[in-house]
């Protein structure tokens, strides 16, 4: 993986946040606070500002940067989750490398295993781990069977929305729609659709 | 959306410019990373540091001063801090005591405050407030949110602080306070986060929102607009329930257990001083016939949610300690007596 990539899905990512700009407003507003796309944006926009430094750096210690700003610059729960996903992987690409398929899919299982721990939240709970999981596990399983990269990334992209669509029908039982009990049942997660959008753009860069 | 705004992407630092320079025999501002400091800090004390989104005023500048806090680190609008704030606001006003850190129970807020606690290179601890009962305590979830009576449990450790106590007994009776601590909102209209410039949720002219939390994320149930004594007698019940499956004794007459409480009527933002007397009046009358004594009282705009009319009521169980505590003196630009 080289520093360009990661340049290059910073500004595919924060396109598709802007993009979508009403479908998370509304989601937000509908079973949270109405903050995650200002929250988003501002920690996308943040990221191309300080791209011309990134390009200087390689790729693990971008993703170090890029969790440190986005620490500073989001807050709410989105920011320590984002930066201890990017934080995690950076540390895991330093001290294992990043040379082939398997070894970016373990520094993203890595990035997902931070924001569970962080977050102590897991599987089913109506968060953006509805996403982050399957695509993790879905990542590491493909990248095993030495499958082709377009090949995993088509996959990646069905798993995500599978993930985000399946928050719908669920209780929140974490984050700041856990208040609603049953109420929050019909609406998709803010979080799992954001983090949909970014896997997406990802993806469709390869 | 009608609001008083120059540049949208200024708001924050313009309204924390004017905090600072109104209150400026109280406090310091300090921007990149933002975080608000006390002036006149007695030397060797438990440095007691809180923050959280700003919208919520004068929750937490507000209570920056003698007897209270030290420090307070606003966010965006109902956006927890960051850590950098927080770390740097810590250098600030670290006096070799120890950093205590006051935290709502909102996964942004707690996430934000334990990653700067891990990398804090002082002692420190940390109190989370959870006084809210709308939202049930379950292995499931994240726990009870921090709302109102967030500011009785900063009032208290700020006066323990003063007397130079340690952190670990500052932080003992935080989370004795917040035990005994039970607050329930009820919202008649939503708020607008001004960057989003629309109301956060959508509630009819015949509609409340009870169990609201402070940023106006929907609480427990719609229910249809009713008389303010019948609202009054559902918080009342709420709140009551609650304290009694913690604290029976407080309210068992014969035990000769104390059952003296001190009674928080707090608004939202856009509901005017008359009603939420007129909410007292009611709040007061039922705890009375249910065996409390309402020997301490406050009501006005303590916790905010922007602009959303409403209210919520708190109660505090208290004891003789609590009592000296609340009662002690305090000089901040929200909250002043004796001295």
């Amino acid at each position: 993986m080289q520093t360009d990539f990661i340049l290059n899905a910073a500004k595919a990512i924060q396109q598709a946040i802007v993009a979508n700009e009403n479908a998370l407003e509304s989601l937000d507003r509908a079973i949270g606070d109405g903050d995650h796309y200002l929250n988003m944006k501002r920690g996308a926009n943040a990221i191309i500002d300080i791209q011309p430094a990134l390009a200087t750096l390689t790729p693990d210690a971008a993703l170090q940067q890029i969790g440190l700003k986005l620490l500073s610059t989001i807050g709410g729960a989105s920011g320590p989750l984002l930066a201890s996903f990017f934080m995690s992987m950076a540390k895991t690409i330093k001290e294992n490398g990043d040379d082939s398929i398997s070894k970016i899919a373990a520094s993203f299982a890595a990035g997902v295993e931070a924001i569970r721990q962080r977050g102590k939240a897991d599987l089913g709970e109506k968060t953006m781990l509805d996403v982050l999981i399957p695509v993790s596990n879905q990542f590491v399983l493909l990248a095993a069977q030495h499958c082709d990269s377009k090949l995993i990334c088509a996959t990646l992209i069905d798993t995500a929305e599978q993930g985000m669509l399946a928050t719908k029908d669920l209780i929140a039982t974490k984050g700041r729609a856990a208040g609603l009990g049953e109420r929050a049942i019909g609406h998709i997660d803010p979080g799992a659709k954001s983090c949909q959008l970014m896997i997406v753009a990802v993806c469709k860069l390869v | 959306m009608k609001k008083f705004i120059t540049k949208i992407d200024d708001m924050l630092v313009d309204s924390l410019n004017g905090f600072a320079t109104a209150h400026a025999d109280l406090v310091n501002l300090h921007l990149d990373p933002h975080f608000i400091t006390r002036k006149n800090k007695s030397a060797n004390k438990v440095a007691v540091i809180s923050g959280g989104g700003s919208g919520h005023e004068p929750l937490h500048s507000g209570y920056i001063g003698y007897g209270m806090l030290d420090a307070a680190c606003p966010g965006h609008v109902f956006t927890s801090p960051t850590p950098d704030q927080m770390l740097a606001a810590a250098e600030a006003v670290h006096a070799d005591k120890g950093i205590l850190f006051i935290v709502k129970n909102y996964a942004g807020d707690v996430m934000n405050f334990e990653m700067a606690a891990e990398m804090l290179p002082f002692e420190h601890a940390t109190v989370l407030t959870s006084d809210d009962v709308a939202v049930t305590n379950s292995t499931y979830t994240t726990g009870r949110r921090g709302v109102a009576g967030t500011m009785i449990v900063e009032k208290c450790i700020g006066s323990l602080a003063e007397t130079g106590a340690s952190l670990q007994a500052c932080k003992a009776l935080g989370d004795k306070v917040n035990s005994r601590t039970a607050s329930m909102g009820v919202a008649l209209t939503s708020c607008t986060v001004p960057a989003a410039g629309r109301p956060t949720f959508d509630i009819d002219d015949n509609e409340l929102e009870m169990g609201v939390g402070i940023h106006g994320e929907p609480g427990r149930r719609r229910e249809a607009m009713r008389e303010a004594d019948v609202i009054v007698k559902d918080l009342v019940a709420a709140i009551l329930e609650d304290l009694e499956s913690v604290h029976l004794k407080a309210f068992d007459i014969n035990s000769g257990e104390t059952s003296e409480a001190l009674l928080m009527i707090n608004g939202f933002g856009a509901t005017p001083l008359m009603e939420l007397y007129l909410l007292y009046n009611l709040a007061a009358k039922l705890f009375n016939q249910h065996g409390l004594q309402i020997s301490r009282s406050l009501v006005g705009n303590y916790t905010t949610a922007l602009d959303m009319a409403g209210a919520s009521i708190t109660i505090c169980l208290l004891d003789d300690e609590i009592k000296q505590h609340w009662d002690s003196p305090v000089h901040t630009s929200a909250l002043r007596w004796g001295r």
